[in-house]
């Protein structure tokens, strides 16, 4: 595979503009000082138990994510064109999704195949007809994205995905700001970085926008599958820092179509639900019967318009990776713009075209399953082994429309501490986008890195660590 | 507040106080055990500490000998007592997880802390760094999450149920501690006033850090009725019957709530026999039969908590709707 673009260094071996501060920095740094500083990070992040749980791993149940201490920075002009397009592009994906469960003007228009929507499984029959407040689905988006050398196009932005249904990671960013204050106080003085800590104001304003009509001071919730989730950690750190309970299925009941919670006084009733619990389990009654997690009624007051969910039912068909090739188009139909952001090109495997170009190609290809998530279920044909790739080709033709394939794109690398040194690894960017009357964003968001050598698989549970995010603020 | 962050805070101070009385009852059987002649007495001691505690059927299906070696795994280590100092730190701390954002971030470091110390303990096992000194940790890990929780917490309905459990469970582990001697002294009776009798009950006053306590309040010798009365009646000492009854009767008031009439009436009725009741009379009655049914009467007062803030009889019958579905998923 050819040289990925570095964040930091151009080609030529010279600092890029926006790094040149930070590389100063880092020279002047003794070795050892850093050595202590990451142990410090590694002991601050233990004792506060900013962990995460690992599925089918038995032994240590939690896990740090690594966090590396060399930022992701993001020179201003670059994030005020990303900023744009991630408005943008979360625009239309609410567009769309009130769209195909009202009118669905977007099938009639013949832009995209009705059974692409409909006989999609993500698509929610019983959401057809619901009115949400605001016509917002998807209150919370984490849109992923990488960076690559495309052609002549020199580090090019890709949107790679949208999460529109639990994403999460958000604390991770928090966390890693202020880790870095913490432990580097200096950095902050000697350049403007754009501040991330009013994330959780952000948030709360922005699910208190969306409270059923007429409520004047919405309870807000955030709902927890429990704490052996693995993603615990971020839905008790979100409802602290938004001052807001945070509840579980037992603590909620239904009562004639209202939303009740347990007090020690009694019941007192819900208006928005930032749930962290997928469709299936949310309620016995309309969805999964033996979900443990859920409410019984839930779904029945949200359809009466007593409570409002974030995000809404349903939005798993707009990040669905059939769907994604068709978000460019979306944008045109209901924006009346062009894209700021590219897709990734994209073979749709229930093309019979792409699909005998795909699988002629494997060893070079990225293939996904179109529901899969967290980097399961999928194959990287250039570091996969050849019964990988044989066994992945049987998958695919046994079921061609269950997969995507995408050329494997030499992720941006930064450099990053690894046990030999200070190495090139692949990162992604994962900024959040809020929408409710408005649409609000924090500069920046999560940076992820793959910190194995040469692996392009960023998630967490693959072993994939953090960084903090800069965005320069000013002329850079 | 939710019920169940109510409840998690409860049992998070509960099982951390568990923890520590539990380090307190091990440390005076052990102290006593010292003075045995034979192996055979000492046996005989370990036993009834495990009865006082309701755990010696569960002890004797897995172990042979009640000797301190096997005892003190069991009440120390052993992860599958649920009554050892492993499991009742292990609990507080999953409570606390579970509540992360009621309690303050200083709480939450302290109680994980002291899981990933203890952890570290039971690989290496109490005997590394010496049987004191595990149990001296044990105390100090609990004294510090209760400062901890004095110098930073809100004093709002959080911190009430906190200090609630702690009573509670404090109360209830006095009596025990209380009867433990009795049960190792009464076969005995040849010993009192003799030097052993001496050493067992300055040691069951030093486990629960009163040695000094009866020092200043009697200026005399020690006696099983003095000391009786120290832990029982006496409203100036931290540990005693009556102190924690108080603080529990306080408390209740101060959390209230419109289900609470029946707890707080409760509760008082148990307060005021304890003012009433004259050392004497607790003895002429017999300590052990006292104590028996003043167990009996916290663990009635622990139920009545349970179903007045946490689980509400109507509340619970739609949980179970829940729970017998989780039977059948299964």
């Amino acid at each position: 595979m050819k040289i990925a673009y570095d964040e930091m260094y151009a080609p030529d071996g010279s600092v890029r503009k926006n790094y040149q501060e930070y590389s100063k920095w880092l020279q002047a740094m003794p070795a050892d000082v850093i050595a202590r500083k990451r142990e410090a990070a590694d002991v601050a992040f233990h004792r506060a138990g900013i962990t995460f749980a690992v599925y089918g791993e038995a032994e240590s149940q939690e896990r740090l994510i690594p966090f590396d201490i060399v930022p992701r920075i993001i020179p201003a002009h670059e994030w005020t064109r990303l900023e744009s397009g991630l408005r943008q592009r979360v625009k239309a994906l609410n567009a769309f999704l009130h769209d195909i469960y009202h009118d669905q003007e977007i099938i009639k228009s013949g832009r995209i195949p009705a059974q692409q929507i409909l006989g999609n499984s993500q698509f929610r029959h019983e959401m057809v007809g619901v009115d949400v407040p605001e016509q917002i689905y998807a209150h919370i988006a984490g849109v992923d994205l990488v960076r690559a050398d495309h052609g002549k196009q020199l580090g090019e932005y890709y949107v790679l995905e949208d999460n529109l249904r639990t994403p999460s990671g958000v604390s991770y960013m928090l966390e890693n700001r202020k880790m870095m204050m913490r432990l580097f106080p200096d950095l902050f003085t000697r350049q403007k970085i754009a501040p991330v800590e009013h994330y959780p104001d952000m948030l709360l304003n922005s699910l208190r926008s969306v409270a059923p009509k007429g409520v004047t001071n919405p309870n807000v919730v955030v709902l927890t599958p429990g704490q052996y989730n693995s993603a615990y950690f971020e839905h008790a750190f979100l409802a602290q820092q938004m001052g807001v309970e945070l509840v579980d299925g037992l603590d909620l009941f239904v009562l004639n179509e209202i939303v009740y919670m347990r007090t020690t006084e009694g019941p007192l009733r819900v208006d928005v639900i930032y749930r962290r619990i997928d469709d299936d389990f949310l309620d016995p009654k309309a969805f999964r019967p033996d979900s443990m997690l859920g409410v019984a009624g839930l779904f029945s007051a949200y359809r009466a318009g007593n409570v409002t969910l974030a995000n809404a039912v349903g939005t798993g068909i707009a990040d669905d990776k059939a769907i994604y090739v068709h978000v460019p188009e979306m944008i045109r139909f209901y924006c009346g713009e062009e894209p700021i952001l590219s897709n990734v090109p994209t073979w749709e495997l229930s093309k019979a075209d792409d699909l005998k170009y795909v699988l002629a190609n494997l060893a070079e290809l990225v293939v996904k399953e179109v529901h899969g998530s967290g980097g399961y279920g999928m194959l990287v044909g250039p570091t996969a082994s050849r019964d990988e790739i044989s066994l992945f080709r049987e998958k695919i033709i046994s079921n061609p429309a269950g997969y995507i394939a995408q050329p494997t794109l030499a992720l941006s690398t930064c450099p990053t501490f690894v046990d030999s040194g200070v190495a090139p690894r692949h990162i992604d960017l994962r900024p959040y986008v809020l929408s409710g009357k408005e649409v609000t964003m924090v500069p920046g968001g999560l940076t992820r890195v793959a910190l194995k050598e040469g692996s392009l698989v960023v998630n967490s549970s693959q072993g994939g660590g953090t960084k903090d995010t800069w965005i320069l603020e000013g002329g850079m | 507040m939710l019920s169940s962050t109510a409840e998690h805070l409860y049992w998070m101070a509960r099982s951390m106080e568990r923890a520590e009385n539990t380090a307190r009852m091990l440390d005076v059987t052990y102290r006593m055990s010292l003075l045995k002649q034979s192996s055979l007495e000492a046996h005989h001691e370990w036993r009834a500490m495990l009865s006082i505690s309701g755990l010696h059927e569960d002890f004797e299906a897995r172990y042979e000998v009640p000797d301190s070696a096997h005892v003190l795994h069991f009440m120390a280590l052993d992860e599958k007592n649920p009554g050892s100092i492993y499991n009742s730190i292990f609990t507080a701390r999953e409570n606390a997880r579970a509540v992360r954002g009621s309690i303050t971030s200083e709480m939450w470091e302290a109680l994980n802390a002291t899981w990933l110390e203890m952890r570290r303990i039971k690989n290496e096992g109490i005997e590394a760094d010496g049987i004191s000194r595990f149990f001296d940790w044990v105390k100090e890990r609990s004294h510090l999450s209760r400062g901890i929780a004095h110098g930073t917490m809100l004093r709002d309905n959080s911190f009430r149920f906190i200090r609630l459990g702690s009573f509670l469970e404090r109360a209830d582990n006095t009596a025990r501690i209380l009867d433990v001697k009795y049960h190792i002294l009464l076969p005995s009776l040849r010993d009192i006033g003799g030097a052993a009798d001496y050493y067992q009950w300055s040691a069951l006053l030093r486990s629960v850090s009163a040695f000094e306590a009866y020092r200043k309040v009697y200026r005399d010798q020690i006696t099983p009725k003095r000391v009786t009365e120290l832990l029982i009646l006496r409203p100036d000492m931290a540990r005693s019957l009556v102190t924690c009854m108080n603080e529990v009767n306080r408390l209740l008031h101060e959390i209230d709530g419109p289900r609470a009439t029946e707890l707080i009436g409760q509760c008082a009725l148990l307060r005021s026999k304890l003012h009433n009741d004259k050392i004497d009379n607790i003895f002429q009655y017999g300590l052990h039969e006292y104590i028996s049914e003043f167990l009996e009467k916290i663990y009635d007062l622990g139920n009545l908590v349970n179903t007045t803030f946490f689980w509400p009889a109507d509340e619970l019958k739609a949980a179970d709707t829940v729970s017998s579905q989780k039977q059948l998923s299964y």
